[in-house]
């Protein structure tokens, strides 16, 4: 066992991770954790652009902005943190350009806008350009341009660290934080770094559904270490699923194809949006298309020989404008469907996509305990977290700005933090708890393998707990969960080795994966209404007296051992923007 | 408002659409290796019960999940966008992810081993260190003289596009990887790390291209270059990279960029 002291220490390369180094990189010395190379994280997947009022193309100002993020997020947003988004975006975006974000460009030379899902001008009355954009490829373009940023100010890296816990100790009756420990993939050693400030920027857990725009590596590696460690999880029940994933592969095709004028369709070659929402059409939020879609292939008006899905047609764009615009998208469905979008509709279904819930935080990054207590020196930011700018449904283009605005603020944050004060001491045998995982884990020797007890995880969490969702589906879910978990003790992994083991690290995500599916399906179960990206059949309107606050989920660990979940809840903040009906 | 679409049904469109698991049997051929076990390099011939529209990640996957969980190699976004399964398949380097069972004829072996010129760590996991070196070399961010505008920085559609294609690169190390100069000569900085130089060379944005022409300029840099066309051929996002390579060799001659 290795032990590192650093000032700062940054769990996750991607986004978040490296916008929040650059910053505290400058600042105190910091080390950056990252499960894998940097140019590998998910940020890149991202397509179709990042949001900011900069009015380069028409009209448009942050507080429409605010508005819509508040109302595409169905008034779970808190409401300062909103405002705090929109504004800063401005400079977020312009940040990327001056450190070197290709950005499409207009006419006149200025970055480049487009329409995107719930992005409107004063107050929903018409679609606004407010998406800045590099073609279909703005992610890629954001996480090269941080990483370049990051070999410019001498970030320091440890490629193919994998973080497994983190250190709390108490001090004065305060859980303050003093390190995590990491796994290292290329040796099998475990490293302890002690450090005076944590910025958890690990991204996404999607990889708990079948049909996912999700990295295999999404496994929301950072939400189970926090959670283990007796912090909450919010809002977990919200997780979006984006309207148009490639049928049965769930790859991302970005809602940027319909920004450009792409339509959905179905069997019969009708517009369907229309009926759905009159105003906004194909580019309503996404939750909204989602359901759409899925009620259009119940009520028997789904394409192909099954009926399970519907078309995104784009044949009426000239292909000129796919190329400029859509090239990567259009590339997709030639190699994994092997049509042509040009002439070809493209089959497409809802996808999961993006995890609003997460490590509670506040607008300072600063990860809380409960409703209000800080942990000192801890954050998070990005899609591990929840602040909660995205409330219950996010809108596309609002998650590439997250990740700058709350990552440049969690990195200044742990910084400062760290210049302020000193170490925590470390708790005894820092790394027992790891050590135990990982060595259980290899010399285990029950007969359950991990990819079955993953398929039969995502198929139960596609049945039941999806865009559509009751009390019997819910049950069911927590049932299957309850039931892997318990196959789960008996996994055992191939490889014993030491050297790469993926087959390891392939066993350890799925715990958290488990560990978090079960969050989300209580969560869900708990909540009796629809709202953005949770829908209820059996509750299916929202209920604003009961509900219109966050779900605070903890891990309880009885005296005999059983562990189980408590649900407690959290105000919503709302400042100028009173819940209305949600239309578009 | 409602368009035909139904009319407009390809044969391509159907068979995309045909939900039938058309199953044949592949061999994927895996070039195995853990230092860890063994010194010795074997192959192994696993025999797989395939849809010939799964991708070569699919059966790599079938084998670690179902066979031999100690089959190592990395992936992650699975569609061709975060560079990480870079491999040689059929003596040729691709994504794994991205590469259709269909199109490389199933009805052989395929064959299946880590790029080549890295040292190989474990199966097909290659030490990408000196990879991301060179990359960082070449000074692979803006560099700006005098204040920063309040604003962006204009710039022309035209100039935009002047470097589109090299901003295109994902990492995977599959270009420089099938280099033969890079084979011979671990030294030569390698078609990926060009790359990423001519993408700010030709940024009118740019600054620093002196700078970044001079470390090209080296006896390992851009001069190294023979114009085999393999990096080209190999780079799964489409880059033109030996144009690339030759615009730079260019700018070093004519100083105009």
């Amino acid at each position: 066992m290795q032990i590192h002291k650093y000032d700062t220490v940054i769990v996750g390369a991607g986004g978040a991770g490296m916008r929040a180094a650059i910053e505290s990189t400058k600042r105190s010395r910091t080390a950056v954790l990252t499960k894998l190379y940097p140019t590998r994280s998910h940020t890149g997947a991202a397509q179709g652009g990042m949001a900011a009022a900069l009015a380069n193309v028409e009209e448009d100002n942050w507080e429409w902005h605010t508005f819509d993020t508040i109302k595409g997020g169905d008034y779970l947003v808190d409401q300062d943190a909103a405002e705090i988004l929109a504004k800063e975006a401005i400079d977020a975006v312009l940040d990327l350009e001056k450190m070197g974000l290709p950005f499409n460009r207009t006419p006149q030379g200025r970055i480049d806008q487009r329409r995107f899902g719930g992005h409107t001008r004063n107050h929903g009355e018409a679609a606004v350009r407010r998406a800045c954009y590099a073609a279909d490829r703005t992610g890629h373009m954001i996480l090269q341009t941080l990483y370049q940023n990051c070999v410019k100010e001498g970030v320091e890296f440890f490629n193919e660290f994998y973080v497994l816990d983190l250190l709390l100790t108490e001090v004065d009756g305060v859980k303050r934080t003093a390190g995590v420990v990491a796994y290292e993939l290329a040796t099998g050693e475990i490293h302890v770094f002690q450090a005076k400030a944590v910025v958890f920027a690990s991204g996404g857990t999607g990889k708990f559904f079948k049909v996912t725009s999700n990295a295999h590596t999404l496994t929301g590696d950072g939400q189970a270490v926090a959670y283990r460690r007796g912090l909450p999880l919010e809002d977990m029940e919200f997780f979006q699923f984006h309207p148009t994933g490639i049928w049965r592969m769930g790859i991302l095709l970005t809602e940027g194809a319909r920004g450009e004028g792409g339509i959905l369709r179905n069997k019969d070659g009708e517009r369907f949006m229309e009926k759905y929402a009159p105003v906004m059409k194909d580019l309503a939020s996404r939750d909204v298309v989602s359901r759409a879609i899925y009620t259009e292939i119940r009520e028997g008006r789904g394409c192909g020989p099954e009926g399970d899905h519907v078309y995104l047609d784009l044949t009426h764009l000239p292909p000129e404008q796919l190329d400029a615009k859509l090239p990567d998208i259009t590339e997709f469905a030639r190699t994994y469907l092997g049509i042509e979008p040009y002439t070809d509709p493209v089959p497409i279904q809802p996808t999961a996509h993006y995890a609003m819930g997460g490590i509670p935080t506040n607008v300072e990054g600063e990860v809380l305990a409960d409703n209000t207590t800080v942990v000192p020196g801890l954050y998070a930011a990005g899609e591990v977290a929840c602040v909660s700018v995205h409330g219950a449904n996010r809108l596309g283009t609002n998650s590439l700005l997250d990740i700058n605005v709350f990552g440049r603020r969690a990195g200044i944050a742990a910084a400062e933090f760290a210049s302020r004060n000193d170490f925590v001491e470390l708790p005894e045998d820092p790394a027992s708890l790891v050590v135990d995982q990982v060595e259980s884990l290899r010399d285990a020797t029950g007969n359950e393998r991990v990819a079955e007890i993953r398929k039969a995880l995502q198929e139960t969490m596609d049945t039941n707990a999806m865009v559509f969702r009751t009390e019997q589906t819910l049950k069911q879910a927590v049932e299957d969960i309850a039931e892997l978990k318990q196959r789960y003790n008996n996994v055992s992994v191939q490889d014993k080795g030491k050297r790469y083991n993926t087959d390891l690290l392939e066993a350890i995500e799925l715990g958290n994966l488990l560990d978090l599916a079960e969050v989300l399906a209580v969560s869900a179960l708990a909540r009796k209404e629809s709202r953005g990206g949770h829908y209820r059949e059996d509750y299916p309107n929202r209920d604003d007296v009961n509900f219109m606050r966050h779900t605070m989920a903890y891990r309880e660990v009885g005296e005999d051992g059983a562990e189980s979940i408590r649900l407690d809840y959290k105000p919503v903040v709302q400042t100028r923007y009173q819940p209305m009906e949600r239309k578009y | 408002m409602s368009t035909p679409t139904l009319d407009k049904h390809s044969a391509a469109l159907d068979a995309a659409e045909n939900t039938a698991f058309e199953q044949i049997t592949i061999t994927l051929r895996v070039r195995r290796f853990n230092p860890e076990v063994s010194d010795e390099v074997t192959w192994v011939d696993y025999q797989l019960e395939m849809d010939p529209k799964e991708r070569v990640l699919d059966a790599l996957h079938k084998v670690k999940w179902e066979i031999d969980g100690s089959l190592t190699f990395r992936r992650s976004c699975a569609h061709g966008i975060c560079g990480s399964d870079a491999m040689r398949i059929n003596g040729r380097n691709r994504l794994a992810c991205k590469t259709l069972l269909k199109d490389i004829n199933p009805e052989k072996p395929i064959t299946v081993e880590p790029i080549k010129g890295m040292t190989v760590l474990k199966d097909l996991v290659v030490d990408m260190d000196p990879f991301f070196q060179a990359f960082r070399d070449v000074m692979p961010f803006l560099i700006t003289k005098g204040n920063e505008p309040t604003r962006e920085r204009l710039q022309s559609a035209e100039d935009r596009a002047r470097f589109d294609d090299t901003t295109k690169c994902i990492l995977c190390a599959a270009c420089t990887s099938s280099c033969p100069v890079f084979w011979n000569d671990g030294q030569y900085f390698g078609p990926a790390a060009i790359v990423n130089a001519h993408r700010f060379i030709f940024d009118s944005r740019d600054e620093g291209a002196e700078q970044r022409l001079e470390v090209l300029n080296d006896k390992e840099g851009v001069w190294r270059c023979r114009t085999t066309f393999n990096c080209t051929d190999a780079c799964p996002r489409g880059i033109e990279v030996t144009k690339a390579i030759q615009e730079v060799k260019r700018a070093l001659i004519t100083r105009r960029f």
